[in-house]
């Protein structure tokens, strides 16, 4: 279904999710890369060894999520977009959320906008903690985002509404 | 009659590396480009490239053009023709070419690199002729150069890489794309692509294929329906898009007539997108001393025409007796850069392509 559709299903999604003990000790990558593509930039981004991709580049990368620190310099250096980082430790109902967000407008620190999911479908509203834009991320802005802990698994975009 | 030492056909990615790379190793190169300044589709392409460090991975294919600009500028061996086409390439080795409109003279090059590209694929159905029906090429042309929306409603034919990322760009741009559609069964492009678009909220429809396009002056609907495994329109099954644009994106295929008009022996190969030149493994053609390299020799990714064109370049340039100390190095480099991109699931379909052609 998924190279039908484009989007993963729920199974492949959760292989892709670091453990839910992980994620409540702090930020960590989800990298969302289901097939093999000749691509390794995220491999020479992280600056923890905590992204492997290794010799052939068509690999699909290989996280370690206990290099990982959440860092997010990956992110914006996907070409692809795929990966994303979550984060449990801030508090036992909600979790962070961090997405590449290309589209204009931005929205900005506080703002409520709509959580979408994988399919594009509004799931819930979601808080906008931070939008971070520097040169470095050279036009990939990376939004934080806070949503309910019941939704840590498929707030995958959002939609700003004006 | 303009003295040449290596004619260089075409400045898009394959080309500009081929360039790079000869004037490197010393030769007097000259580049011969139709348009009016270089760079050929890089100069639309705002996402981000795909493959390794080595092939700019990671960054917008915009910027690789002023890259790769300001290698070449680091040459004083480099001269660049541009608004200029060639218009015939004769069996004495003469390149006769027309500056604009009216300006014709001939350039008698030691060697020649063809570094074509490809062009767009069109797609045949009732109105294809419409206004508001663009190649995907046009539809980046007028988006990512000129800055002018195609429109506001659109339906993308093709689930190709092409389709994909315009998809994409058009939706950046405020553009709705209400759906895109693929006659294969599955995605042609790479997934991440696909659900990158997916979760924008816009459908993607495999086994689908455009029955007509409805307008007076302009295109005012499309009418696309099912197709079964034979690719024959499944009855019922139709669906119509309110839309004003509809863009072509059914893939690409070389354009090369010039080695064919040379004299290079030719082939079609069908992982290859089209008719192709026989090559040995430095991309020279059967006809000794032109080269071929980028899209021109097969459709691939631009990361791979990048590294044909350093790897035509710095070969070409050895041919007429420009060969560095460290050329086995360079070479080899540059052969491994193109193994390593075509050694997944992708790579396979073209190896299978190339090993037709390679002698």
């Amino acid at each position: 279904m998924f190279e039908k559709t484009g989007i993963p299903s729920k199974e492949m999604i959760m292989e892709k999710f670091p453990s839910i003990d992980r994620i409540n000790k702090g930020p960590v990558a989800v990298v969302e890369c289901y097939k093999e593509i000749p691509c390794n930039p995220c491999q020479t981004a992280c600056k923890f060894d905590a992204i492997k991709v290794g010799e052939d580049i068509n690999n699909i990368p290989a996280l370690n999520s206990d290099n990982c620190t959440g860092c997010a310099i990956c992110l914006s250096k996907c070409p692809g977009l795929a990966i994303m980082v979550v984060d449990g430790s801030k508090s036992e109902t909600t979790v962070q959320i961090k997405i590449p967000y290309e589209f204009l407008p931005l929205p900005n620190a506080g703002d409520i906008v709509k959580g979408l999911d994988r399919e594009g479908k509004y799931i819930a509203d979601v808080k906008v903690i931070n939008v971070l834009n520097p040169k470095s991320f050279d036009r990939t802005p990376i939004i934080t985002l806070e949503a309910d802990r019941e939704f840590l698994y498929d707030i995958r975009n959002i939609k700003v509404v004006s | 009659m303009k003295d040449a030492e290596l004619l260089i056909i075409g400045g898009g990615p394959a080309g500009l590396c081929a360039a790079i790379s000869a004037a490197e190793s010393g030769a007097r190169v000259c580049i011969v480009e139709r348009n009016k300044s270089l760079g050929g589709q890089l100069v639309k392409q705002t996402h981000m490239f795909f493959g390794s460090e080595k092939q700019y991975a990671s960054t917008r294919g915009i910027d690789i053009t002023n890259i790769l600009l300001n290698k070449l500028n680091s040459y004083n061996n480099v001269e660049i023709l541009t608004e200029t086409s060639v218009v015939g390439m004769f069996e004495d080795g003469v390149v006769s070419v027309v500056h604009k409109e009216d300006n014709y003279y001939k350039i008698k090059p030691k060697a020649v690199i063809v570094a074509t590209g490809a062009y767009e694929k069109s797609l045949a159905f009732p109105n294809n002729d419409l206004p508001g029906i663009y190649g995907a090429g046009a539809v980046q042309t007028l988006m990512n150069v000129h800055g002018v929306k195609p429109g506001e409603r659109v339906l993308m034919v093709g689930a190709g890489n092409i389709g994909l990322i315009v998809s994409y760009q058009l939706m950046q741009a405020g553009v709705e794309v209400v759906a895109i559609l693929d006659a294969a069964p599955k995605i042609g492009g790479y997934l991440v692509h696909a659900s990158k678009i997916r979760r924008m909220g816009v459908p993607i429809l495999t086994s689908h294929t455009v029955k007509e396009a409805v307008g007076k002056n302009y295109l005012e609907k499309a009418i696309i329906s099912e197709i079964d495994n034979k690719f024959q329109p499944i009855e019922g099954t139709e669906k119509e898009f309110d839309v004003d644009v509809m863009c072509i994106s059914v893939g690409l295929t070389p354009l090369n007539e010039m080695l064919a008009m040379r004299g290079c022996q030719m082939k079609y190969v069908s992982q290859l997108s089209g008719f192709v030149p026989v090559r040995n493994e430095n991309y020279e053609t059967t006809v000794e001393n032109v080269f071929a390299a980028g899209d021109a020799t097969g459709v691939e990714e631009a990361s791979a025409a990048m590294v044909e064109g350093y790897l035509a370049g710095i070969c070409a340039a050895a041919k007429i007796g420009y060969r560095p100390d460290n050329f086995d190095e360079r070479k080899n480099d540059y052969v491994k850069q193109l193994d390593d991109l075509r050694s997944g699931p992708v790579g396979k379909h073209i190896l299978a392509g190339i090993e037709q052609i390679v002698v």
